[in-house]
């Protein structure tokens, strides 16, 4: 099964530590120090909201069937078959915006100079997304669905059980 | 430990107390390092404000997201506030400690403080000279009144040169009272006070000139007043020093008034008697980071080792009691002395650890609180469990004790040899090598090979503080390492019969740094930015070195950074730091986390120097 970036929304302090790395994992330099004075500034694709009070980090889905790719008309966007991952070809970008009006999670961005899309390419290089690696508090988990929902399942069951013990006592 | 040994240290003490702790689990700062990783870009680059509760507030550094804070503060203004509260807080901890020395010195001419006396009397003498009074209480009030002063002049400050002096009155920079600088430091960087990065800069270099002429100057001159000056000085260091068979104390941090006290006390034959019938041969005190540079200097006390040691020398299961002062200890102390029969003593009423015992120090009981320290570890002794001791056999032995008077005096009562070897390029210039250790270095990499570098090309290194303690267990401050040295500074080493890296202390120390830098300019009829000299601080961690920093090239010397300083988020900042202040103070930053690189900046830098001189 392949691996996806979960969220674990409760845990996020809004600290922007993911959407650092990612921006610096895709600078020139990949090195903080030396990002900051490059002339084309680095751009992060995972951003971290506030609603209703809640730190949210949003990250491309890579949905299936996606409808980015489904609306992009130049072929940019595109899915990998084999690991669902959704990228654009850059050169094939007009900068239509399409994949921005049509994406759930306002997570298409763009390039500081040129007209393009700049979305998560989930770090097809790294063992682990940058953001991931970046993030000190696990709110942001790099596993497969099964491993993910086991984890929640788990925490569930522990969160019930310490409810039971409490409710046997009072 | 997710690291190999071997890249967490090159002192191959520590590599085997690392394997030590890894295979019985005991975690380390580096193991914390680890943990802590990736750290927070935004700290990194000096763009989270605290500074009020409008925020927390940070500037995104690719200018995508908020680039100002909620009071519009930019980037710019951040990161010289934050580098400006570094800066406070590093004048403070010299100073602070320069203040308990200076009430230690009056309460002993008021006849108050029976534990100690003066042991340098005509280094007195020549103080109150320099402060123009004729008595001793007169010298101690008038140094006290050195912290509240409110418009200055602080009087070391007399001894740079005069077109220095000059400079900083131009500038608005001669600092005006210890304290009221640092004070102002925290007022400037309130919300909503100063925001100009150029004007908080400014003031940043004043507070720390209070802090090199002022504070640290203080320290080491009543230090020495109080205990002597260090005069040269054979010992060893290295976690070897650590004896399987006597009672070992550790004094670990960087005020000398108690440690002196522990010395006396662990000679007392009494007490070495009581540790006999303990079982043990007799009493070992070593030292840790700068109280072990203070005793060092000054009594020949071993050294265990520096900075990132300190938990590596609990570790071996032979520190009968870690006796704390303050600064640069570690609170993980607390704990790990808990995984062993390790006493973990804290002494000072500001700094208290879990996990230790408190036994609080007062210059008036001095001496009966330190006989109670050596007693508690007398006793703790047989609490040792032989089977987990774990000592290092390495020791490397040392030459120390190089105060400016000892090394006017081995050159023959005068500079004159040491100018004309510099005149004739036999030296080709002087390098400063100060500051910590930090785990984002491989443990003394940084320092060894800066400084071997640095004597390889006839560059004669002074150097304080963690760098000296590293130079020692590397055998770098013996004669012998002349061997080391290029050709011309070989020769002037072999002649004197001094180490081409002269040890000068600890880091309030580094104020010998610049009296001597100070004597040289004077010899030569020039300002201290004019000499063929530069400092650096390969692994530096603490705010202390950022302070320092910033007085040394305030006092006009080019210094190289191993580690990078959280400004790197303002560009204007950076300018000013590593280019603009070249035309202000005439000298300049360089950040170089490469040893070999730093030095070669520094040898470019001294030789440019030496051209302008015409040498």
């Amino acid at each position: 099964m392949k691996k996806e970036v979960f969220v674990r929304l409760d845990r996020c302090m809004g600290c922007k530590s993911c959407e650092m790395a990612c921006a610096v994992e895709h600078s020139y330099s990949k090195n903080l120090f030396a990002a900051v004075s490059e002339r084309s500034g680095p751009i992060r694709r995972v951003y971290v909201e506030t609603a209703e009070g809640q730190r949210i980090p949003l990250v491309c889905r890579h949905c299936e069937d996606a409808p980015c790719v489904a609306v992009c008309r130049t072929g940019a966007m595109n899915q990998d078959p084999a690991t669902g991952i959704v990228d654009r070809n850059e050169e094939n970008c007009v900068g239509c915006w399409m994949c921005a009006m049509v994406c759930p999670y306002g997570v298409i961005g763009r390039h500081t100079e040129v007209r393009k899309a700049v979305k998560c390419d989930r770090c097809k290089n790294l063992e682990v997304p940058a953001c991931v690696a970046a993030c000190p508090t696990g709110t942001l988990i790099f596993a497969t669905q099964r491993e993910f929902v086991e984890m929640m399942r788990k925490e569930a069951a522990v969160r019930l059980a310490r409810e039971a013990k409490g409710l046997a006592k009072a | 430990m997710a690291k190999d040994i071997r890249d967490s240290s090159i002192d191959p003490a520590s590599q085997d107390m690392l394997d030590v702790c890894q295979r019985a689990g005991l975690e380390t700062a580096w193991d914390r390092y680890e943990k802590q990783q990736p750290q927070c870009g935004f700290g990194e680059l000096g763009l989270c404000c605290r500074n009020c509760n409008m925020g927390p507030c940070r500037i995104d550094p690719f200018g995508e997201g908020a680039t100002k804070g909620v009071c519009g503060a930019t980037a710019d203004i951040i990161v010289a506030r934050n580098l400006l509260r570094s800066i406070a807080a590093g004048a403070a901890a010299h100073s602070d400690h320069a203040r308990d020395v200076a009430h230690t010195f009056r309460e002993v001419v008021y006849g108050r403080a029976g534990s100690y006396s003066i042991k340098d009397r005509a280094k007195m003498e020549r103080l109150m000279k320099e402060y123009g009074v004729q008595t001793d209480i007169a010298l101690a009030d008038s140094i006290m009144a050195e912290f509240g002063k409110q418009d200055g002049p602080i009087q070391f400050t007399r001894r740079a040169p005069a077109k220095r002096q000059q400079l900083w009155e131009k500038l608005g920079i001669e600092p005006r009272g210890i304290d009221r600088e640092i004070v102002e430091c925290m007022h400037r960087t309130h919300m909503g006070v100063d925001n100009d990065y150029v004007n908080l800069i400014l003031h940043g270099l004043r507070t720390s000139l209070a802090d090199g002429w002022g504070g640290s100057m203080i320290a080491t001159e009543l230090q020495d007043v109080l205990f002597g000056t260090p005069t040269p000085t054979f010992s060893e260091a290295n976690l070897g020093v650590l004896e399987p068979n006597k009672v070992n104390v550790i004094v670990h941090g960087h005020e000398p008034l108690l440690s002196e006290m522990i010395v006396a006390a662990a000679a007392d034959p009494e007490i070495v008697e009581l540790a006999k019938k303990q079982g043990a041969l007799g009493i070992n005190v070593a030292g840790m980071c700068c109280t072990g540079n203070e005793v060092l200097m000054r009594h020949g006390v071993p050294v265990a080792g520096n900075f990132l040691q300190q938990e590596l020398a609990v570790a071996t299961g032979a520190v009968d009691a870690m006796v704390v002062d303050v600064q640069c200890v570690m609170p993980a102390l607390g704990a790990l002395a808990g995984c062993f029969h390790t006493l973990f003593i804290s002494t000072s009423p500001k700094a208290k650890f879990p996990g230790a015992v408190h036994m609080e120090f007062h210059e008036e009981t001095a001496l009966q609180t330190a006989r109670a320290i050596v007693l508690e570890a007398v006793k703790n002794y047989k609490n040792r469990n032989s089977a987990r001791v774990h000592i290092p056999k390495e020791k490397s032995k040392c030459m120390v004790g190089f105060s400016v008077e000892t090394i006017v005096g081995a050159l023959g009562g005068t500079l004159d040899p040491l100018l004309s070897a510099i005149k004739s390029g036999a030296i080709r210039g002087i390098g400063a090598v100060v500051g910590c250790n930090n785990p984002k270095v491989v443990q003394d990499y940084g320092h060894i090979n800066l400084v071997k570098e640095l004597i390889r090309n006839n560059v004669l290194v002074v150097n304080t503080g963690c760098n000296a303690q590293a130079c020692a267990k590397a055998g770098l401050l013996l004669p012998e390492a002349a061997d080391m040295a290029g050709e011309g500074l070989k020769g002037v080493c072999k002649a004197l019969g001094i180490p081409p890296v002269l040890h000068m202390g600890s880091c309030v120390d580094i104020s010998r740094i610049l009296v001597a830098a100070a004597a040289i300019a004077n010899a030569l009829g020039v300002d201290i930015s004019d000499l063929p000299a530069a400092g650096a601080a390969p692994e530096w961690m603490s705010e202390k070195a950022v302070a320092i920093g910033a007085y040394v090239v305030g006092s006009g010397v080019f210094t190289v950074l191993g580690t990078v300083p959280a400004v790197l988020g303002s560009s204007a900042v950076v300018g000013l730091l590593t280019s603009g202040a070249k035309d202000v103070v005439g000298a300049t930053f360089a950040v170089e986390p490469d040893p070999f690189k730093a030095a070669a900046l520094m040898i470019d830098h001294i030789d440019s120097q030496r051209k302008k001189l015409g040498l």
